[in-house]
């Protein structure tokens, strides 16, 4: 990600992103091979604590991801997924693509963890283009989606202009139909089940009444919601 | 032996107007840059070009974009190039984004001799338009066809005389499977070393996949140079 990018944003959008990436972190569990996206999913890494043992995967051929060089590590062969210089960790391998997405697709990665423009209440995820004014491309999203044993999608509750980007239907192309199992943002964690979307975290500062507000989705409100969550 | 070239310009002399091509690398990294600015300057044109991504602005395949080069790109992600964009949203290019595994797989296929696949990535999506939709163990996949290529042009570390590739790190990545999907298939290596010094175990790409070799000076060019203090 870039950095002026988000510091361009001021220090409120910073801490948003990081509260995002710490909360996801929670997700992981020692053992897992990992993969995360790009933007903040990438940050993620930072905020893995020592005590768990963990295999990023990166899907331009990385079992192992490293802290980003030092300047005398740099090295223009050695990137992540996102085109940023990394290192590589003792006991990591390199591999090409096609053996890279047999790893996602064959479901051997424990959770992928993706950030989105826009989820649905049953867990159509869209994150790769807006017709007629943004372009990127799905990278490895789409097998991603359907191959981690677990999906999760980290973003901001709302978009810029303030409007839910947890909607009864996706408005944009999609990415997955069906793949997301849970949504973290910087205002709760919602999960996708049989039932529908339903709400079982609500973080600081925010009380189930503004998260079920600020949601254009239909969601139901669990019994064990957990209030201050993170 | 292989055929082992001196000249970019010379190795690339093959490659004519309207043919396809595939090349390898993962944004920057792992692209045969060298190749890749022979083509610019052949100025041969309506190529059909199957790359993960299609370089930068002012490097890699984004030197065949300005050149206007490019009838047809096959790729997965092209957030890192304005003109690719813009020449995308105003129809001056024809684009069919894959998704990357989908990408990988399809460039295997080809050079393995599977004409097609079922794949889930994609189901339920604009991707998925036309194409058949089957059923297997309760959950829907797309029917995806192989590709080849007339060229394909890749970059590896280090080769011997019979073309046998090592490839460095993640600089890998597409490179392997392009090489055998391609009829012609040019490596542009860091080092060419004599037949018999490559450990036959620890080969990536068997000469096989290699019809000519050239040795080059690459830049290395790094996109997102990010260091830690």
């Amino acid at each position: 990600m870039k950095e002026e990018q988000s510091a361009n944003k001021g220090g409120v959008r910073v801490d948003t992103r990081e509260k995002i990436a710490r909360r996801a972190e929670k997700e992981i569990e020692s053992g897992n091979y990992v993969n995360l996206g790009i933007g903040i999913p990438t940050l993620v890494a930072n905020f893995i604590t020592e005590n768990k043992q963990v295999v990023l995967q990166s899907e331009n051929g990385l079992l192992g991801i490293g802290p980003y060089p030092t300047e005398g590590e740099l090295d223009a062969d050695l990137i992540n997924a996102g085109k940023e210089t990394v290192t590589a960790i003792p006991g990591s391998v390199y591999f090409d693509s096609s053996e890279s997405f047999a790893m996602i697709r064959g479901g051997h990665v424990d959770v992928a963890i993706l950030g989105g423009m826009e989820v649905s209440q049953n867990g159509d995820l869209a994150n790769w283009m807006i017709p007629g004014k943004m372009v990127k491309g799905m990278g490895g999203a789409m097998d991603l989606v359907h191959g981690a044993r677990k999906t999760i999608v980290i973003m901001d509750h709302v978009n810029k202009h303030g409007q839910s980007k947890i909607l009864k239907e996706c408005q944009l192309p999609l990415t997955g139909k069906g793949v997301v199992q849970r949504i973290i943002t910087d205002r709760a964690v919602m999960d996708v089940g049989s039932h529908g979307l339903e709400l079982i975290e609500v973080a600081e500062g925010y009380s189930v009444e503004d998260i079920l507000n600020c949601t254009e989705a239909d969601m139901t409100v669990s019994e064990k919601v957990k209030l201050q969550a993170f | 032996m292989k055929k082992i070239y001196s000249d970019f310009n010379e190795a690339v002399s093959g490659i004519k107007d309207g043919m396809t091509l595939m090349v390898g690398g993962f944004g920057l990294c792992g692209i045969p840059e060298n190749l890749i600015k022979a083509l610019a300057d052949s100025r041969v044109t309506d190529l059909t070009v199957i790359s993960n991504n299609c370089g930068v602005d002012d490097w890699g395949l984004g030197l065949l974009l300005k050149n206007k080069q490019i009838k047809k790109i096959i790729g997965s992600y092209v957030g890192e190039n304005k003109e690719f964009e813009r020449q995308m949203l105003a129809g001056e290019i024809e684009v069919e984004l894959t998704p990357q595994g989908t990408l990988a797989e399809k460039i295997r296929a080809g050079g393995a001799g599977i004409p097609a696949f079922f794949t889930p990535a994609g189901v339920g999506t604009p991707i998925a338009d036309g194409k058949e939709v089957r059923e297997f163990n309760g959950k829907e996949y797309l029917l995806e066809e192989s590709l080849t290529a007339d060229f394909s042009l890749i970059r590896a570390w280090k080769a011997d005389k019979m073309g046998n590739l090592i490839y460095n790190k993640t600089a890998r990545n597409f490179n392997p499977m392009i090489a055998a999907a391609g009829k012609i298939t040019i490596a542009e290596v860091e080092e060419i070393v004599e037949t018999g010094d490559l450990d036959s175990d620890f080969i990536h790409s068997p000469g096989i996949y290699v019809q000519a070799l050239i040795q080059g000076n690459q830049e290395k060019r790094i996109e997102r140079r990010t260091v830690r203090q």
